[in-house]
């Protein structure tokens, strides 16, 4: 009997130290960050938040998904602070009282990539909606994200402009993955893709699809700061969202952002724009 | 074939060098799967026991529904872990979700049954005329349950390692419940997926072979207790 009591004991004991594991970061000093995946997957905030947290004492739970889901979790109170990209939706999201403070971070663009034999000819066109007409036209596969992320969002609304509906096409596929994974779709089945330029950057040694389309002014990719409103949602951590916030468009930070990009991916990925 | 090579020789440069950031997922990896395992066996082999020794009605009911959940979709454990933990579901003053915590309780529900239906299967392959036997022989209940878990053994330790292989390698209820959090509830399967993402395959790749080989380890220790006491 023994035995048994003593792994009685120990399971007492683990239980207690995943309490103490998750007690020990509690509330108070624990920030809920939901953002895009292409923050996270160029690295930009394994740069940030490192600096952040050994400034302010904060710990940030940084949940990478995209920015229609992060929208989801602010308009619940499950984060705390948004980073996103999807200016749309965002005003939607502020007006509706989810959101206060929201303030420009960054920008960079969207391109448009695609196999290098560029079947749908799109290689010496200038405008976003053009190439998407003559992807359509020449019904040539096109690689979705399908998954509300601001870059989905941005799509959508280039196809919109265009006048198509893309759906239920046998040429249109929509993947639900983050950028990384739909670039890899892409590059895979040789099909067109829209991606921000920083994952694209991050992507560009190790893929076949090459870069079509660029500078369309209707391609600018901004990025936004959102506290969740925490007369709303009572549980949010305001003072954590607010010096995160404010970390983010400090000129530090901003001069940090700038020159991010050069150090590993040898140009700027991010433009600061929070400098007035 | 060149990036599976790759990925081989970066996972050993990773091991050799003992790159901190790879040893610590590594680590959190084995401390979390290992509790989860730990609390599900405590549940599944008792619970799996008393179910396989005692008649009730609504029992094969019981059992089916066990089986069924032997199978359980890791995500839809960890769909419904985080309704129930985060700030406004039931348990959320708790403060669980995003925390290693939540994981080791989203693996437990995976593996509890898992671990619970191999008891079950163990516990009733063993004789049925050994109970009578140990009882005749003035053994109390309590020492009755225990040398017939100890019979049992093998095939227990068969449904730790079915456990610990479940949840070890599973992903959509760590992604979930733990959010993938750098240096806190990062594991080897998340940040599989997100070096995936990142266009790391190289590394990957390693992180894979290296979860291969903690898979082995754990198994092979296991595996050297089952058979070298079931001689």
């Amino acid at each position: 009997m023994f035995t048994r009591r003593s792994i009685a004991v120990l399971l007492i004991g683990f239980v207690f130290a995943c309490m103490g594991w998750a007690g020990l970061r509690a509330a108070g000093k624990d920030i809920i960050l939901a953002t895009t995946t292409s923050t996270q997957d160029t690295g930009l905030l394994d740069e940030l938040v490192p600096v952040f947290e050994k400034k302010t004492g904060f710990r940030v739970k940084t949940i990478a998904v995209g920015s229609g889901m992060a929208m989801a979790m602010g308009e619940r109170g499950e984060a705390d602070v948004l980073l996103v990209h999807s200016p749309d939706a965002e005003e939607r999201f502020v007006k509706s009282g989810f959101g206060v403070n929201r303030l420009p971070v960054m920008h960079n663009d969207f391109v448009i990539i695609g196999p290098a034999n560029d079947p749908a000819g799109i290689r010496t066109v200038k405008k976003a909606g053009e190439a998407f007409r003559k992807i359509a036209e020449s019904k040539s596969l096109f690689i979705s994200r399908g998954d509300k992320s601001g870059t989905h969002v941005k799509e959508l609304k280039l196809w919109k402009e265009a006048g198509i509906h893309p759906e239920k096409q046998t040429w249109y596929q929509q993947t639900g993955l983050g950028m990384g994974q739909t670039i890899a779709v892409a590059n895979e089945k040789y099909g067109y893709t829209i991606s921000d330029r920083a994952s694209y950057l991050s992507l560009k040694g190790k893929i076949d699809l090459v870069l079509l389309l660029e500078g369309d002014r209707s391609l600018l990719n901004k990025y936004h700061v959102i506290q969740v409103n925490p007369k709303k949602f009572p549980g949010v951590n305001a003072p954590g969202a607010k010096a995160f916030s404010n970390f983010l468009v400090a000129p530090l930070t901003q001069k940090m952002i700038e020159s991010f990009g050069a150090k590993q991916y040898g140009e700027v990925l991010f433009f600061p724009d929070a400098r007035k | 074939m060149d990036l599976i090579l790759d990925g081989i020789i970066e996972a050993f440069r990773l091991i050799v060098t003992g790159d901190p950031e790879v040893m610590d997922i590594t680590l959190l990896s084995l401390r979390i799967s290992g509790s989860a395992t730990l609390i599900s066996t405590c549940i599944g082999v008792s619970a799996g026991t008393a179910v396989a020794l005692t008649r009730f009605p609504g029992r094969r009911f019981l059992i089916s529904v066990i089986n069924t959940g032997m199978g359980l979709p890791p995500v839809v454990v960890g769909l419904f872990v985080t309704i129930f933990i985060w700030r406004s579901g039931p348990l959320g003053s708790l403060g669980l979700l995003y925390t290693p915590a939540a994981m080791v309780v989203a693996q437990t529900v995976i593996a509890a049954p898992i671990i619970t239906g191999v008891t079950l299967a163990a516990m009733q392959r063993l004789p049925g005329k050994l109970r009578l036997q140990i009882l005749a022989l003035g053994a109390t209940r309590r020492q009755m349950v225990w040398l017939l878990m100890k019979e049992a053994r093998l095939p227990l330790l068969t449904a730790v390692m079915a456990g610990f292989g479940g949840v070890i390698s599973e992903i959509g209820a760590s992604i979930m419940v733990g959010g993938n959090i750098r240096g806190y509830t990062r594991v080897l399967t998340t940040a599989t997926v997100m070096e995936t993402g990142r266009g790391n395959f190289a590394v990957a790749i390693a992180l894979g072979v290296i979860l291969l080989i903690l898979a082995f380890t754990v198994n092979y220790i296991l595996t050297a207790i089952q058979q070298g006491r079931g001689r």
